[in-house]
């Protein structure tokens, strides 16, 4: 075999590795999803969206659990897309870069790794104890922004980093002032990035289970949230009491609160999807 | 369009901020135990049909986390799968919470092995003592008995979150919490179903719903006290004679609740169905004068508040 071969040889080793690495994430979704599907697509029907927990597990519903799902997800969204995207661009475009910002980019990375109880536990003692908010969707939904923070705001510099200088570099020689730029320049360009990064830390924060118990999210809570300091439940919550019932029927019923779940953030994906594909076709220079 | 979409979330955030809503006389806020969720969830259900406009909510946060927040005064009724414990108490002094326990239904612990397990029939609690306890030397099944196999032991119990942990060190190793650490500590018990019933040299411990739902896949072991052996069921629950791994089943409620005629309403109403709510949910009624007793209790615990008023 000569060298040439080898390298052939080697060429095609790594496709084919490449293959297999590409491939392996889908196929264990695909059996996941396939396996959550036949075990829970028998109990969904529009009797489990409307109705209330129940100690009969074919007469259950996970109408407040999804309804409490929503609202949080709302409330995040609400919280920590103003916060982090503002977070995002004083960085990039306002923050000189010196000791002091390499500091806080270390520890902005720093949070995205730290285990998401330990927000629980945050969460309980300034939102729900401190600043008296009960255990309520407000404090929830506060808990699962700062745990998404770091996410929205890494993924908001990098799509502001992606923008060419050029772009900035015109818009002033033309008179526009710092925030002119950022509002008509900056900001439209990297749009679809900020989003793809905002809802991948949204599709994080829906499947959060541990800090919403810690913060005290309830599992029987027979009416839907009519404000932000209501009390709440939420499908992870609800899923996890189901999966530990010692009755077979109530783990189906778990597998069908997940293709839900499921289907609400394929929903949110699609959403935004939809918005950058949209963005990115306007935007031309 | 995308000032559009700033501008919405900003206006949106600071309108839904300002709204908001009080608590109400008709909310009973009810948190604790894991094992007596079931039972609770299942009294909610039906007191829910006669009383539409009583709002009551259920945690399922563990015995331990729930007393937490009811000493505090954050619930009005807890649910506990054991007594409250001195430091809980003193907390509870401290923060003023005047509260009673109440009985409201029973629940063994089963000794569960695989089913080709040919070896194991019985155990005694000095032996469950011997296997279970913090020190313990137990590593094969032959340092048990003499005679069983020499095979690694594989032991399965719940985690330390878990009521059913403290009950079986205090009732086996004689002190709460005092137990080896080395032993599959789970925190959902299917998840130690499925450890046993894949294992053929385990051993655990969970409450019997687990092993009724499950008793195909499972072992049964009896408990030799001495005076013969038994076996938890239904009937050895109840009638008191499975013994020491019976237990009763608590709720927790603070003197303040006890005062609005929601919860009066929704604990006559927990007494009244408990026993039959309970075993739809695979747990032991108590035998109906206690219930009655229960009832009076608490009839006496309401009263008496109104009176000092």
């Amino acid at each position: 075999m000569n060298r040439a071969k080898i390298n052939r040889l080697k060429d095609k080793a790594f496709k084919y590795f490449g293959i297999f690495a590409s491939v392996i994430g889908i196929v264990i979704l695909a059996i996941f999803i396939g396996f959550v599907i036949y075990m829970g697509i028998q109990r969904l029907s529009w009797d489990f969206m409307v109705e209330l927990p129940s100690r009969f597990a074919e007469n259950s519903g996970i109408y407040t659990a999804w309804m409490g799902t929503v609202w949080i997800m709302v409330f995040t969204t609400l919280i920590s897309f103003p916060l982090g995207v503002g977070a995002g661009i004083y960085l990039e475009e306002y923050g000189k870069k010196n000791r002091w910002s390499s500091f806080l980019e270390i520890n902005i990375s720093n949070l995205a790794s730290v285990p998401s109880i330990i927000y629980g536990l945050l969460g309980l003692g300034v939102f729900v104890r401190m600043m008296q908010m009960g255990n309520s969707i407000l404090a929830g939904a506060l808990t699962l922004s700062l745990l998404i923070l770091p996410i929205i705001i890494v993924s908001t510099r990098e799509a502001i980093k992606a923008v060419p200088s050029s772009i900035r570099d015109a818009s002033n020689a033309l008179g526009a002032s710092k925030w002119q730029t950022i509002w008509h320049q900056v900001l439209p360009a990297s749009f679809g990035g900020i989003l793809t990064g905002v809802i991948l830390a949204l599709s994080r924060a829906i499947g959060e289970t541990a800090p919403l118990i810690v913060v005290g999210a309830l599992v029987y809570v027979p009416f839907a949230p009519q404000s932000p300091l209501d009390e709440f439940t939420v499908l992870p919550v609800q899923i996890y009491n189901w999966v530990s019932r010692p009755q077979e029927e109530f783990v189906i019923n778990a597998a069908a609160a997940i293709i839900v779940l499921l289907g609400i953030t394929f929903i949110m994906n699609g959403i935004a999807v939809y918005f950058r594909n949209k963005w990115q076709n306007k935007m031309q220079w | 369009m995308v000032k559009k979409i700033f501008a919405l979330f900003l206006f949106s955030g600071v309108f839904l901020y300002s709204c908001g809503s009080g608590g109400s006389q008709n909310e009973i806020k009810i948190d604790g135990s894991g094992t007596v969720y079931p039972i609770t969830e299942a009294v909610a259900e039906e007191f829910r049909k006669i009383e539409p406009n009583i709002r009551v909510s259920v945690g399922s946060s563990g015995s331990g986390a729930g007393f937490k927040k009811f000493v505090r005064g954050e619930t009005d009724i807890s649910n506990s799968s054991r007594k409250i414990s001195e430091e809980e108490k003193a907390l509870a002094e401290e923060n003023g919470i005047e509260y009673q326990q109440f009985s409201i239904a029973l629940d063994g612990i089963s000794i569960v092995a695989h089913p080709d397990n040919d070896w194991v029939k019985t155990l005694t609690p000095e032996e469950l003592n011997e296997i279970w306890k913090a020190d313990s030397e137990v590593q094969q099944w032959s340092d048990i008995r003499e005679g069983w196999p020499d095979e690694d032991i594989r032991l399965y119990g719940p985690n330390t979150a878990h009521g059913t942990y403290d009950f079986f060190t205090e009732t086996i190793n004689g002190e709460s919490g005092a137990s080896r650490t080395d032993y599959n500590a789970v925190a959902d018990y299917n998840v130690a179903v499925q450890g046993i019933s894949s294992d053929k040299y385990s051993l655990g411990y969970f409450g019997l719903a687990y092993y009724e739902e499950n008793a195909d896949q499972l072992k049964l072991i009896g408990i030799d006290t001495g005076e013969g052996v038994v076996e938890p069921s239904l009937e050895t629950v109840k009638d008191g004679s499975y013994k020491p791994l019976s237990r009763s089943l608590y709720i927790y409620v603070t003197k303040k609740a006890a005062q609005r005629s929601a919860v009066q309403k929704f604990v006559e109403f927990y007494f009244d169905n408990a026993g039959e709510l309970a075993k739809d949910v695979g747990y032991v009624p108590m035998p109906e004068e206690d219930y009655e007793e229960q009832k009076s209790a608490f009839h006496s615990f309401a009263f008496d508040t109104l009176e000092a008023n």
